[in-house]
């Protein structure tokens, strides 16, 4: 058995609905502003997906607070630890951050929110220098979480392949055991 | 973190870090992919009203297409027709209010009105639970092009030339060539006489839509506002300079100073068959015509103080109960709207060209 300690089973459950969540959400949006054709069918998986992630999102944030999280590996560096840590809470706020975002701007501009049958309220009030606003915002919001995300798999992947020191399997759905020839891991 | 890269070999370390760049490479390209960098010509929705800005000139603050218009209000009230086909709230016995536009074809806020150029009417129905039906609607019969790809290229190819002001006839021709279902869109378009303004004139929404019931049962449809006032003839184009440049406006506006003007909502039924992915093709006449209610506008106002300028007629802002159908002009209009918009709203205001006195344009409710 592996003895790298991992994260909760809730948290881990979490991290990969999320993952797969936003990395079709971020396929998706800039996807959709650069399509003519599929324009209409990807705006209508964004929405309600957006919607999913904000949920998602909150219960993470509440998931957070509950569970302890693992010791750092000794592999990384304290300044490793401080950049993990902002990254994490970075990550958090754009999950949370976006969505809302783009549910004010639509609001901003009076453009219905369906999800399923049902139309969302709108959060914030008619006006359109919110919505020029939000809408840039939105933009760089997704890119600055593309950015994250594409340093967050960098890292992870380093540790992985490169270090070998087992990092993401602190993350797996599953307990995994020993891979040959990975070295052991000391604490 | 050296210290355990080192105890393996140094190019087994720098294969294992290869891997890494290529995997982390290659996601980024994927998503490149999507987000268009791989594919500078492909035509997007920014690219599509760049050519309408490239073609009209900068007019910040206005659209991109349909540039020239007014701010219209009334009520829609449905006879219950409709609830056959949609479970769409609409379409139920009742009385909904509507904010919509009457407008010009063309990227040109400041044109003088033409007799010959494309009339529209938008409309924004305001439901129940927060639910809207937005549609933008022209009086043709059937429109010009059928995918965004060629409405671009037709753009382009109409394009008066800077030197004569007129389209270059070896471009249109060309253009024409190509495509020979807007040749017989253009032909079904002059075969229709001009009616002698907006009040007169049914707006046909050319794209086609898929209405479902209760019972989850489909239904594609197309639909008109078809005028119930007298058709009156349309003045003579040469006398046009005579009217003035807003002569059409301002024939609108005089009419709703003393009445209101009415158009009966009906939908066409399509058959299997009558393609739905097809603009430019008109449905068979004898398809069965469903009256389902009666559009009341009764108040016009100029664009500066009326609440439609900030409105984006996207014709996808559906209620439950009607959908878009495959039309590739559905996506595109809704896309490309959506862009003009964004782009239009963060630019400054400007005067638009026809302003409606607010005692004529204020008629009693």
């Amino acid at each position: 058995m592996s003895n790298v300690p991992q994260f909760a089973w809730s948290s881990r459950v979490l991290h990969w609905l999320m993952a797969v969540a936003l990395l079709a959400m971020l396929a998706i949006g800039m996807t959709m502003v650069v399509s003519l054709e599929h324009y209409r069918r990807l705006v209508a998986i964004h929405r309600p997906l957006g919607v999913l992630i904000l949920l998602l999102a909150v219960i993470r944030l509440v998931n957070r607070r509950l569970k302890p999280l693992p010791p750092f590996l000794a592999t990384m560096s304290a300044r490793e630890r401080v950049i993990a840590t902002a990254s994490e809470r970075l990550l958090y706020g754009l999950m949370l951050l976006l969505p809302l975002v783009g549910w004010g701007m639509l609001s901003a501009a009076q453009i219905p929110v369906r999800v399923g049958p049902m139309v969302l309220p709108p959060i914030l009030p008619h006006s359109l220098s919110l919505y020029t606003l939000l809408r840039r915002a939105h933009t760089v919001l997704a890119y600055l979480l593309f950015i994250s995300f594409m340093a967050h798999l960098s890292a992870v992947l380093f540790h992985t392949v490169v270090l070998r020191d087992g990092l993401l399997s602190r993350m797996l759905p599953w307990r995994p055991r020993d891979v040959d020839g990975a070295p052991p891991h000391q604490r | 973190m050296n210290d355990l890269a080192t105890r393996d070999t140094p190019s087994g370390t720098r294969a294992r870090l290869a891997v890494v760049i290529a995997l982390v490479s290659s996601v980024g390209g994927v998503f490149l992919y999507f987000g268009g960098w791989l594919s500078p010509g492909r035509l997007t929705p920014s690219r599509l009203v760049d050519t309408f800005e490239r073609v009209n000139g900068p007019h910040p603050g206005f659209r991109r297409n349909h540039a020239k218009g007014v701010s219209i209000s009334g009520y829609f009230e449905a006879n219950g027709a409709g609830t056959r086909f949609s479970k769409a709230s609409v379409f139920r016995i009742g009385r909904v209010p509507v904010v919509g536009r009457f407008a010009l074809a063309g990227g040109m806020p400041y044109a003088g009105d033409s007799v010959a150029t494309v009339r529209s009417m938008a409309l924004r129905f305001s439901l129940p639970n927060g639910e809207e039906w937005r549609t933008g609607m022209n009086n043709i019969p059937v429109f010009v092009v059928n995918t965004p790809e060629a409405f671009q290229e037709q753009l382009i190819a109409m394009a008066p030339d800077s030197a004569t002001k007129k389209p270059n006839p070896e471009r249109v021709a060309a253009f024409l060539a190509k495509h020979p279902e807007t040749a017989r869109a253009i032909a079904a378009i002059k075969a229709q006489p001009a009616t002698s303004g907006f009040e007169d004139s049914t707006y046909k929404s050319l794209n086609a839509f898929v209405l479902s019931d209760e019972a989850g049962r489909t239904t594609n449809v197309r639909w008109s506002m078809e005028s119930m006032q007298p058709v009156g003839h349309a003045p003579a184009v040469a006398n046009a300079p005579a009217l003035g440049a807003n002569f059409l406006f301002d024939a609108l506006v005089a009419r709703l100073a003393v009445q209101p003007l009415r158009w009966r909502l009906v939908l066409t039924i399509a058959q299997a068959g009558d393609s739905t992915r097809d603009a430019t093709q008109a449905w068979p006449e004898s398809r069965e015509r469903v009256d389902v209610g009666t559009l009341t506008i009764d108040h016009v106002e100029g664009e500066a103080t009326g609440p439609a300028r900030t409105i984006n007629f996207d014709p996808l802002v559906l209620p439950n109960g009607i959908a878009g159908s495959d039309d590739p002009l559905l996506s595109a209009r809704s896309a490309a709207y959506s862009q003009s918009f964004t782009r239009r709203v963060s630019e400054p205001v400007s005067v638009s060209a026809v302003v409606v006195p607010a005692s004529e344009g204020a008629n009693e409710r």
